[in-house]
C-alpha cells in the first residue's frame, strides 16, 4: 500500500503526474512522482522528520532544495549499492527508491541516543579534546569505538560496489558551471561566436532558479525563454550541455574536474553502462554561474523539522507541487524573502504571519499583506514550540520588546544570500566583502575564470542575464573567437534591501552548523578559550566540517565571531576553500582502475603458451611471468622448481626473458655514450661480442646492470633489468639530451619489438642447431662465449643471438621479433622434445643465479656500490663516467662495508630465509652489533641444501667465519658460514665450454 | 597542470615526469669532489620562477627546460634541451 500524497498541490510544477513512482523510506512505501527529488517525494506526502542529527540526535526536517542541504541525508539503496549520507535534496526519485534515515536507533521516532541532548552542557565546542585526554591506552580500545558506533553518520555498504565508473577528458573554449539564467545566458553569447562550449549543470533539469521563481525574459515566461534558449543551443554543434553534472574543482592551467551522476537515477545502471563519471575539462575560459546560497538565520529552536529557507519552500511548492507546510510563517530580514509569500498564496496555502527583521518593509508588502489577510510583525523570532513531528507556535521578539505568538506548521527562513565563491577561492583567491548585499563576493579567482550572476552578487534576474551575456561574450572572445550575433535578454531587476541578521539571542540551542550540530553558543565559547583565528574556529568547534563543508553555515558562523570579538565581519574573514565542491564518491576517482584492471598487465610473448602448459605466473611490476610449470604428480613448488635446475643442469631448458629492458643505441658516438654511462668500458668492445656492464647513479651507488652487444660499428643493443626498463632508457635520455647533448648518438625503445628466451644447459648447441640455419657456425670457434650477431633462422627469420651466461651453463640468449616469441616457444619444445627440454620460470632462473653467485634487484637495493657488489675492479679509472667522483667518498670506499658473499647453514638441514641479520658469533643481537643481512636465499638442488647470498660487514676477508644469524620476523636463530659467493663452477668452465 | 611540449603541443601533466631544478651543470671531468657534491646535492629552494628539467616519457621522449612559477604554477615558457632535436623543430 502507498499512502496518498497529502501535501501534493492539486496543480502545477514540474513533476509528471502520469508517471508515479512508488518508493520507501525507512521501510514504509509511499508514492511521488516523475521529475521528484526524493525530498520532494518526502514533502508531497506530508514527511517532517528525516533525521537525527550527528552529536545530539536531536530530530532533523529538510533544510534546502539542492547540494547545501546539512540535515536530509539517507543511506539510499540497499545491499552492495548502499550509499550513506545521500542528500535526499538532490536523490532523483526512481521507480523502487529505497531509503533509510540515519543517526538513529532503534528508529527515527525512538531514538535512544536523544538523551544526550540531557548531557549536552558537556558535548560543547572542543568535547573530544577535554573528556577523552586520558588515560592514553583508553583512547583506542574505549573512547574511539564508543564515539564512532554513538556518532558517525550513515553507514558504508562494507562490500565491494558492483557499479562501474568511468572517467574522460573534454576540452573546450568556454566552460559554463550552472545553468540559471546567468548560465544559460553565457551559453547562448558564447555559442553564437562559434566558441566550443561545455555548460555543466548539478541538477536534472536545466534553468537553476527559474525553474521555482520564474519571471518575464525577453517579453516571455521563464519557462518558455528556457525552451526556446535549449533549442537554439542544441542546434549548435560545438554546444555540449550536462545536466547531472556537478564542477568539484578547479586545477592548473585551466583543468576542472567534474561529476556526471550518469545513472544515480536509475535503481542500477542498465547493462554495460557506468553508474558515474569523472570528467576532466580543459577549457580556455570558464564562466562561473553557479548562483547563490540562501543563508538562515540562527534562533533558538531554528532546526526544527518544518523550519524551511525561504527559496526551498518555493522550490518545494513552485516546481514540485509539495507543500512544505499548510499554514506558512516568513521570517527574513530581506526583500527577497517575500516572493516565498506571493508563491505560497499562489499556490492555495495560507500565510500565518512575516516577521521582518528590517525597520521598514516596502508598501506593495504592506499591501499585500493587508490584502491576503496576513500580520506583519517587526521583530525576530526567538524561539519554536515544535519537535520532531514540526512546528506548532512560533515566538516572536517584537521591535520594541513586546512578544507575541504565531501560529503556523512550517516557518520559512531567509537571512539573505551568499554568492557560490568556491569554484573561484580554490586558488586561495580570497572572497571579499560587499556591504550593500552583506556578502563575500569572488575575488582573486583562478586565472582564466569569471564569476557571472547571483555568484558575483548581482542578485536581480535582468543583472544576472548581463552579466551572463557579456561573461559569455567575453570569454569566447579571449578564446579567440568573434562577437556573436544577437543582443542580452532582457529581464526587470528586482529590489534587494536587506538588514543583516546573524543570530538572535535567546534561550535554547541555536544551530549554526546543523550537520555537525554546532551551536552559536559553541562559537562564542571558542572565542572566550582563544580560538579566535576562524582556522582555529573551524577546527576547534568542527563548524563547516561536515559533508556539505558548512555551505550554509560558514558565513553565519564568522559573522557570530565577529560580533563577539568586536571586529567586522571582513576583518574575521574566511577559512580557506579547498574542493571537492560537493562530496565525489572514491569509485568515480579510481573510474575503471580496480581488481585486475587496477593497473594495465603485460604478457611476455610466450604468454599463452606457457599458460596452456600450466604455469604459475608472477607479477613483477605489470608483467604476468611464469614462475614455475607444475608437473602431475609434485607435491609443492620446491619440488618442481627443483626438477628444473636439474633438467637445465644436465639437459636444456628454456626462459622467456623478454621482460628484460632493450635498448638499440645508434650513432657513431655510441660507444663514447655508454662509455660515460658505464662503469666499465664499451668503445673498445669488438662488434660481435657481448659485454656485461654496470651503471651508477650521479651518486655512486649501482643503479642498474645488463649486458651490451656490439652488433656494427655504431650500433649497440643494450639491455637493463626487468624492474629498470623504463627508469633506465628515461635516465639514458636524460644523459643524452641534457648531460652530453655533443655526441652523435640516438636511442630507440626496443623491449617491446624483440622477444627473448635464455637457452641454457650442456645440450644448448644441440638444441640451437635444430632451429638456428644451418649455414650459422655455433662452435666454440665459431660462436664463442661472450659473442653477439645477428643470424638466420631455420625458415628465414632473422634472429639475435647472445652467448651470454646467467646460469654458469653454456647458454644462449635468442631474440626474434615479437611476433614470433609464441612460436619460438612451441619450436623450442618440439625441436629440443629428442633432448628432453624443460621450460623453465623465473623461480629456477633466481636458484642458478644464486648458486653462480650473479647479484640480482636484492642485491642492487640503492645502497651498495660496485665494490660492494664485488664488482669494483669494473669501474675504469681512464674515463669519466656517471657517479665516477661520488663513488669516491670516504665513506662508500670504507674498509668496513657490507659486501656480498655467500652464506650456508652450518646445519645443512635448515632452510634460509632472507632479511635475517648477520650478528658476530656469541653477542647478544642488537643495532649496534648488527653487521648485515640475508639478501637472497634458495634451496640449492646441486650444492643438497639451502644456500644465499648476503651483504656482510668487511665479508670477504671473513671467509670461513660463522656468523649467527637473527631473524626476530620469524623468531628463528641459528649460524651460518661465510663463504665464496659462486657456488657453482667457480672457474666458470661449464659456460665456456 | 598543462605544458607546451615543443614537438607534440599542449599536453597534460600525467605525461611527464619532473626532475628537478635544471640550473646546476655536471662538471667536467677532473672535477673535483666539492664541485659534484654541489651539483649532485646542493639546490636552491626557489619561491617563484625557476628553470626545471621534465621528461615528456608520454609523449615524444624529450626532455625539456620548462620555466615554471613555484607559487602558481603558471609555466612561461618550454625549450626542448640541446640534444633533443632542438635544431629540426627550429625554424
Amino acid at each position: 500500500m502507498t499512502s496518498f500524497q497529502s501535501n501534493r498541490l492539486a496543480d502545477g510544477g514540474l513533476v509528471d503526474r502520469s508517471a508515479p513512482l512508488n518508493f520507501s523510506f525507512d521501510g514504509k512505501s509511499f508514492s511521488g512522482f516523475k521529475g521528484d527529488t526524493l525530498a520532494s517525494a518526502l514533502v508531497a506526502n506530508g514527511v517532517k522528520l528525516v533525521g537525527r542529527s550527528f552529536k545530539y540526535h536531536r530530530p532533523r526536517g529538510i533544510l534546502t532544495a539542492g547540494s547545501e542541504e546539512p540535515n536530509a541525508l539517507v543511506e539510499l539503496r540497499s545491499g552492495a549499492r548502499r550509499e550513506p549520507n545521500t542528500k535526499a535534496t538532490t536523490a532523483e526519485l526512481y521507480e523502487g527508491l529505497d531509503a533509510a534515515s540515519q543517526n538513529r536507533w532503534p528508529s527515527l521516532d525512538f531514538d535512544v541516543m536523544s538523551v544526550n541532548q540531557l548531557f549536552a552542557p558537556i558535548f560543547v565546542a572542543g568535547f573530544y579534546y577535554k573528556t577523552f585526554m586520558w588515560p592514553a591506552k583508553f583512547w583506542e580500545a574505549i573512547y574511539e569505538p564508543a564515539i564512532r558506533r554513538a556518532a558517525g553518520l550513515g553507514r558504508a555498504a562494507g562490500i565491494a560496489d558492483p557499479d562501474h565508473y568511468d572517467k574522460a577528458w573534454a576540452h573546450c573554449d568556454v566552460l559554463i558551471a550552472g545553468s540559471g539564467p546567468t548560465g544559460l545566458a553565457a551559453a547562448l553569447a558564447a555559442g553564437r561566436s562559434g566558441a566550443r562550449v561545455i555548460l555543466c549543470e548539478e541538477d536534472f533539469v536545466l534553468g537553476g532558479r527559474l525553474l521555482a521563481d520564474g519571471g518575464m525574459i525577453d517579453g516571455l515566461p521563464a519557462a518558455e525563454w528556457i525552451a526556446r534558449t535549449l533549442s537554439e543551443l542544441a542546434a549548435m554543434p560545438d554546444v555540449r550541455i550536462m545536466t547531472r553534472t556537478t564542477l568539484f574543482g578547479v586545477y592548473d592551467g585551466g583543468t576542472y574536474g567534474a561529476i556526471e551522476r550518469v545513472n544515480d537515477h536509475l535503481p542500477s545502471p542498465p547493462e554495460h553502462q557506468v553508474r558515474q563519471r569523472l570528467w576532466r575539462i580543459v577549457a580556455k575560459r570558464c564562466v562561473v554561474a553557479a548562483g547563490a546560497l540562501e543563508r538562515p538565520i540562527v534562533f533558538a529552536g531554528n532546526d526544527t523539522p518544518g523550519v524551511m529557507m525561504a527559496s526551498a519552500m518555493r522550490s518545494y511548492i513552485a516546481r514540485y507541487a509539495a507543500a512544505p507546510a499548510r499554514r506558512i510563517a516568513l521570517f527574513t530580514n530581506n526583500e527577497d524573502g517575500w516572493r516565498t509569500v506571493e508563491t505560497a498564496l499562489g499556490a492555495g496555502l495560507q500565510i500565518a504571519a512575516v516577521i521582518d527583521a528590517r525597520a521598514e518593509i516596502a508598501p506593495e508588502q504592506r499591501s499585500l499583506a493587508s490584502k491576503s489577510g496576513f500580520p506583519v510583525l517587526h521583530g525576530t523570532v526567538s524561539g519554536i514550540d515544535g519537535g520532531k513531528n514540526g512546528v506548532r507556535k512560533i515566538s516572536v521578539s517584537l521591535t520594541g520588546g513586546a512578544r507575541a505568538e504565531v501560529e503556523a506548521d512550517g516557518l520559512a527562513v531567509s537571512g539573505g544570500w551568499n554568492p557560490a565563491v568556491g569554484l573561484t577561492s580554490y586558488h586561495r583567491g580570497r572572497p571579499k566583502w560587499r556591504d550593500d548585499i552583506a556578502a563575500f563576493v569572488p575575488d582573486g579567482a583562478p586565472p582564466g575564470m569569471v564569476a557571472a550572476g547571483a555568484a558575483n552578487g548581482a542578485f536581480g534576474l535582468g543583472a544576472c542575464l548581463r552579466e551572463g551575456f557579456a561573461a559569455g561574450a567575453a570569454a569566447a572572445r579571449d578564446a579567440g573567437h568573434g562577437n556573436g550575433s544577437g543582443s542580452t535578454p532582457v529581464a526587470d531587476d528586482q529590489a534587494f534591501s536587506l538588514t543583516p541578521l546573524w543570530h538572535v539571542a535567546g534561550k535554547g540551542k541555536a544551530f549554526v552548523d546543523q550537520q555537525h550540530d554546532v551551536t552559536a553558543s559553541d562559537i562564542e565559547l571558542a572565542q572566550r578559550e582563544g580560538f579566535e583565528s576562524v582556522e582555529h574556529l573551524k577546527r576547534y568547534t568542527t563548524l563547516g566540517m561536515a559533508t556539505d563543508q558548512g555551505k550554509t553555515s560558514n558565513v553565519a558562523g564568522l559573522a557570530i565571531m565577529a560580533a563577539v570579538t568586536g571586529k567586522s565581519i571582513p576583518e574575521t574573514g574566511t577559512t580557506i576553500y579547498r574542493p571537492p565542491y560537493v562530496p565525489v564518491a572514491i569509485g568515480a576517482f579510481a573510474g575503471h582502475h580496480r581488481d585486475e584492471t587496477f593497473h594495465a598487465t603485460r604478457l611476455t610473448p610466450s604468454h599463452h603458451w606457457a599458460a596452456e602448459q600450466g604455469a604459475i605466473f608472477v607479477d613483477t611490476g605489470l608483467w604476468k611471468r611464469a614462475q614455475w610449470y607444475p608437473r602431475a604428480g609434485e607435491k609443492d613448488w620446491l619440488e618442481s622448481v627443483t626438477r628444473e635446475v636439474k633438467a637445465v643442469r644436465s639437459g636444456v631448458g628454456f626462459c622467456d626473458v623478454s621482460t628484460l629492458g632493450k635498448i638499440d643505441v645508434h650513432g657513431a658516438d655510441a660507444g663514447a655514450f655508454l662509455d660515460r654511462v658505464y662503469i666499465n668500458t664499451f668503445s673498445n668492445l669488438a662488434v660481435g661480442k657481448a659485454r656485461y656492464g654496470l651503471m651508477l647513479r650521479e651518486d655512486g651507488i649501482v643503479y642498474d646492470d645488463g649486458t651490451t652487444s656490439r652488433l656494427a660499428e655504431d650500433h649497440y643493443f643494450l639491455t637493463t633489468t626487468t624492474a629498470k626498463a623504463g627508469l633506465v632508457m628515461q635516465h639514458l635520455e636524460f644523459c643524452r639530451q641534457v648531460l652530453f647533448p655533443e655526441l652523435d648518438v640516438q636511442l630507440t625503445s626496443v623491449s617491446d619489438q624483440w622477444a627473448q628466451f635464455s637457452i641454457a644447459g650442456p645440450k644448448t648447441r644441440d638444441l640451437l642447431k635444430e632451429i638456428v640455419d644451418s649455414s650459422e657456425d655455433l662452435s666454440n670457434e665459431g660462436f664463442p662465449f661472450m659473442g653477439a650477431r645477428e643470424v638466420a633462422l631455420r625458415g628465414g627469420v632473422r634472429a639475435r643471438l647472445f652467448r651470454i651466461s646467467f646460469s654458469g651453463e653454456m647458454a644462449f640468449e635468442i631474440s626474434v621479433p615479437a611476433r614470433y616469441g609464441e612460436a619460438m616457444a612451441r619450436n623450442l619444445m618440439i625441436a629440443g622434445q629428442p633432448f628432453g627440454v624443460t621450460p623453465y620460470g623465473t623461480e629456477a632462473l633466481g636458484v642458478m643465479r644464486i648458486e653462480k653467485g650473479h647479484v640480482a634487484g636484492p642485491e642492487l637495493s640503492g645502497t651498495t656500490t660496485a665494490a660492494d657488489l664485488g664488482l669494483g675492479k669494473m669501474m675504469s679509472t681512464k674515463k669519466d663516467f656517471i657517479g665516477r667522483v661520488m663513488a669516491g667518498r670516504e665513506a662508500l670506499v670504507a674498509a668496513d662495508r657490507q659486501v656480498v658473499v655467500g652464506i650456508k647453514p652450518t646445519d645443512k638441514t635448515r632452510r634460509l630465509r632472507s632479511g635475517a641479520h648477520i650478528i658476530p658469533k656469541g653477542q647478544t643481537p642488537g643495532p649496534d652489533n648488527d653487521q648485515g643481512y640475508i639478501t637472497s636465499v634458495c634451496y640449492s638442488p646441486t650444492a643438497d641444501q639451502w644456500i644465499g647470498l648476503a651483504l656482510v660487514e668487511r665479508g670477504r676477508e671473513r671467509i670461513g667465519e660463522i656468523v649467527h644469524a637473527h631473524d626476530p620476523l620469524r623468531g628463528e636463530d641459528y649460524d651460518v658460514e661465510i663463504c665464496n659467493p659462486v657456488f657453482y663452477d667457480p672457474d666458470g668452465g661449464r659456460q665456456r665450454g | 597542470m598543462r605544458i607546451t611540449c615543443p614537438f607534440c603541443g599542449e599536453r597534460e601533466l600525467g605525461e611527464f615526469t619532473y626532475l628537478g631544478d635544471a640550473k646546476p651543470m655536471r662538471p667536467a671531468p677532473g672535477a673535483s669532489e666539492d664541485e659534484v657534491y654541489d651539483y649532485v646535492y646542493l639546490r636552491d629552494n626557489i619561491a617563484g620562477v625557476m628553470d626545471e628539467n621534465w621528461y615528456h616519457g608520454g609523449g615524444c621522449r624529450a626532455w625539456l627546460k620548462v620555466t615554471r612559477n613555484t607559487l602558481t604554477h603558471e609555466i612561461s615558457a618550454v625549450e626542448p634541451a640541446a640534444g633533443a632535436g632542438a635544431r629540426q623543430v627550429a625554424k
